[in-house]
């Protein structure tokens, strides 16, 4: 193996321009991949976020008095998700609100009487809900009849995920798109490499080399410019993340709510056998042509 | 020594010679067509194991296509070829390395890997056979010296004359103790002297008991080599034998 592993290293140094092409068409394809997986990865975990603590906010009706609390509270708990459930009565709304408002609030002491309902906190249970799962459950608490209405961001929240699952049905073409581009590319460096060394591989057959003898260096060549591809691609994003972290003002990244982090070891792992197995399968294909004759 | 059948005519040498020895190539009936034109008709032969054999003819007689069709480096349209035990016509794709192996070949255009050094050129033989590298390197050297290469041992094909670079190919073909050379117009590109240095080597290696196959036209060369026999074809086909003396 080390013999291969040695003519594998010379064929790369000795074809240094096509191989370091092949590198880096392998390297751009995986940071536009791992740029992808970077986003969802972290936007997986705001949602995440979002949704072990999900709220949903049931205003109750005008029908309703303390007295129900008990049962109320006892048949929301009994619902499938349901986590921690508060009473918010209609004081303590309006103290929220004026807080909320701040220098705004002054018109709240006009009022002649608390328009606010009393109201119950509901908070979700389970993480990773998807967005059906907490319509159908606020649906079931809108039933209940001293519910009056039921509020949980519906609308932003509903927009936000059809844009997301939009972006990540497009991450998926372009990943696709990217890992095709640098197969074919792999391909043809390999067929370039078998072209421009037929004569070679013509005398190897002659003087009684086997297919195996002749083919496992160019595996280890496209594994090798896989990983080295795969390598550079996630480094590249690395610095480029680094650079943007160091240099985002604290006003930003307070506005944004939440910590962005890089890809996690696991991902790496992910990122770097599957750019390997892109060099393998580029590879595979030249030679698997290349065999036939 | 040998035979060459079905001519009676043709077979000149001795019969307790021909029953002494094993054949190791035997062709019955072979025959080589490209598109209309045959380049190969019916050959039928045997040449036994350790013969010194000359292939003669004209340009175009189909003395390299034989040989060709014995390393199987080009399958025959008609008959069957059997080298040492291997019938070519049902070997499997798997077997023809073993098959090359067996068989040392010397090319008129030398065939060395020009981005390889000369020691690379001739290891690369025990390499494709698994040899181990302290064996390979010894062996190599081994032979380097015998034909006179020692001192070029990381040269570059390119930066040697062809009378030196036609020592590595010989080299080559005999690193691996091959039962069979063939040489196809081993000494075609070469000065006299350069030419018989390479007859001389693959005398020396005969007399060790491999069988040996020359192509050549070189007459005179093959009038000095007091061994074996020479073999003529023309048009493909074979038409005479001779025993050297």
């Amino acid at each position: 193996m080390f013999h291969y592993f040695k003519r594998a290293v010379l064929d790369i140094l000795s074809n240094r321009f096509l191989n370091v092409i092949t590198i880096v068409t392998i390297a751009l394809s995986i940071l536009v991949v791992s740029t992808f997986v970077l986003f969802f990865e972290n936007i997986s975990r705001v949602i995440d976020s979002w949704n072990q603590g999900f709220r949903i906010v049931a205003y109750l009706g005008e029908g309703f008095t303390p007295s129900m609390l008990p049962s109320l509270t006892a048949k929301i708990q009994a619902m499938d998700g349901t986590g921690d459930v508060r009473f918010i009565p209609k004081e303590e709304g309006l103290e929220l609100l004026k807080q909320e408002m701040k220098n705004r609030s002054a018109f709240l002491e006009t009022l002649a009487e608390n328009p606010l309902p009393h109201a119950l906190e509901i908070r979700m249970k389970r993480s990773g809900l998807e967005w059906d799962e907490i319509t159908a459950f606020a649906k079931a608490v809108e039933q209940l009849p001293q519910v009056a209405d039921v509020e949980y961001g519906q609308r932003w929240l509903g927009r936000f995920l059809s844009l997301f699952n939009l972006f990540r049905v497009t991450g998926y073409a372009m990943s696709s798109l990217f890992f095709m581009i640098a197969l074919f590319i792999t391909a043809n460096t390999v067929r370039l490499a078998l072209y421009s060394r037929r004569q070679e591989v013509e005398i190897m057959r002659l003087v009684g080399a086997t297919d195996r003898f002749i083919i496992t260096p160019f595996y280890i060549q496209g594994l090798i410019q896989g990983t080295l591809g795969g390598m550079v691609g996630l480094s590249i994003l690395l610095i480029t993340f680094l650079a943007i972290s160091f240099n985002l003002d604290e006003s930003v990244a307070s506005y944004m709510l939440f910590d962005i982090q890089f890809l996690s070891v696991k991902y790496w792992v992910i990122i770097i056998l599957g750019s390997s197995f892109l060099g393998w399968l580029g590879c595979y294909l030249s030679l698997k042509q290349f065999l036939k004759y | 020594m040998g035979r060459v059948a079905p001519d009676p005519l043709l077979n000149t040498y001795a019969k307790d010679d021909m029953e002494s020895r094993d054949p190791i190539i035997r062709l019955f009936n072979v025959s080589k067509r490209f598109g209309k034109h045959y380049a190969l008709k019916n050959i039928t032969m045997d040449v036994d194991a350790g013969e010194f054999i000359f292939v003669t003819g004209s340009s175009g007689a189909g003395k390299s296509t034989l040989m060709k069709m014995i390393y199987l480096a080009d399958r025959a349209s008609q008959g069957q070829i059997i080298v040492d035990g291997m019938n070519l016509d049902r070997i499997s794709h798997d077997r023809i390395p073993f098959l090359r192996r067996s068989i040392g070949v010397i090319f008129q255009d030398f065939k060395l890997i020009p981005n390889r050094t000369v020691f690379s050129n001739v290891a690369l033989v025990l390499e494709a056979a698994g040899e181990k590298p302290a064996r390979i390197k010894k062996r190599v050297m081994q032979v380097l010296e015998t034909t006179g290469m020692a001192d070029k041992v990381n040269a570059f094909p390119l930066s040697l004359s062809g009378g030196e670079q036609q020592r590595v190919a010989v080299a080559r073909a005999v690193v691996g103790n091959p039962k069979i050379i063939l040489a196809d117009e081993p000494t075609g590109s070469l000065d006299s002297e350069a030419a018989q240095a390479v007859l001389d080597f693959l005398m020396q290696y005969h007399d060790k008991g491999a069988t040996i196959l020359i192509v050549s036209h070189n007459m005179q060369l093959i009038s000095s080599t007091v061994r074996g026999r020479s073999i003529s074809l023309a048009d493909g086909s074979l038409v005479g034998t001779a025993r050297m003396l």
